[in-house]
């Protein structure tokens, strides 16, 4: 394994993490719910009408994120190299398949592990598991 | 319990939590789709960065879940809502899977892919509008197949 000492950034990495961290420590201690993105952006396609307030609110404060940000810094480097198109289809596949597994990175990843659920754990394995393998094909086996 | 004081506290905490959790993706490096890349890419030049990322939110969130745990009801009077369900079935783990592929295959995850609008970018703007619309296409998978068992 070959591990790129030049693009690692282990203090902000901790950082940010414990960042995302206290956000969900915050949002389960006061409001009561998971910072799950999946679940909070999903259950507004189900609108139940007390619930529509915070999960908007939520999905504003993140959104609005890269725009407090600018006001004390510049904007670090995001590349994205996909295709629009490429962008569509797995804008659709995330879509469906986070909600068929019941949450992403952040309800699975972040807070399920967090509270130690065996759920949240293999969901966690299984999204990187084929993260990684989706990754090894396009890169190493098409040559992408 | 819900008056209109709490309600205030509840949006304001939301957007709070929202905010400091784009923050975070913004400074380890998760909004930046090529770097994801980097991380699931452990047979070329790895960048593991983003295993601190979990890391670092895990282990905040241990503490904050195992408090969350012994209490039910948050500090604003809000009962606390932990996931119920124990049972790993089919769907969960082929969600799962094909969530990997997509993200697997771009870079971007529902949380940063809010933090990739919020930048302006069109990119970002076709992954979320894409992926409302993939969560829009498991309601009506879910309506039909609940109207079909009656």
């Amino acid at each position: 394994m070959l591990i790129d000492w030049n693009n690692f950034t282990p203090w902000t990495a901790l950082a940010g993490g414990a960042l995302i961290g206290v956000a969900s420590a915050l949002f389960i201690l006061f409001n009561g719910r998971i910072a799950g993105i999946t679940g909070i952006l999903g259950g507004l396609l189900r609108p139940k009408f007390r619930d529509i307030g915070w999960r908007l609110a939520f999905i504003i404060g993140l959104t609005a994120a890269p725009f407090v940000w600018l006001q004390f810094a510049p904007l670090p480097d995001i590349q994205i190299e996909s295709s629009n198109t490429l962008l569509a289809i797995t804008g659709l596949i995330v879509g469906i398949g986070t909600r068929y597994g019941s949450g992403c990175t952040s309800g699975h990843g972040v807070c399920g592990i967090s509270r130690l659920s065996p759920r949240s754990i293999v969901a966690t394995l299984a999204f990187m598991a084929t993260g990684v393998i989706t990754v090894y094909i396009v890169r190493h086996l098409a040559g992408v | 319990m819900k008056n209109n004081t709490s309600n205030t506290a509840a949006l304001t905490f939301s957007l709070l939590s929202g905010l400091i959790f784009g923050i975070g993706l913004i400074l380890a490096g998760m909004a930046n789709p090529a770097k994801v890349l980097a991380f699931l890419d452990i047979a070329g030049l790895w960048d593991p960065s983003l295993g601190l990322v979990m890391g670092g939110a895990i282990g905040i969130g241990l503490i904050a879940f195992a408090i969350a745990k012994k209490r039910s009801l948050s500090y604003l009077g809000f009962s606390i809502q932990l996931p119920t369900n124990r049972v790993i079935d089919k769907r969960l783990v082929l969600g799962s899977l094909g969530f990997g592929i997509g993200w697997g295959l771009v870079g971007i995850c529902p949380a940063p892919a809010f933090v990739l609008l919020g930048t302006g970018s069109i990119k970002g703007i076709i992954f979320v509008v894409a992926m409302v619309i993939g969560m829009g296409i498991y309601e009506l998978l879910e309506n039909c197949t609940k109207s079909g068992n009656k």
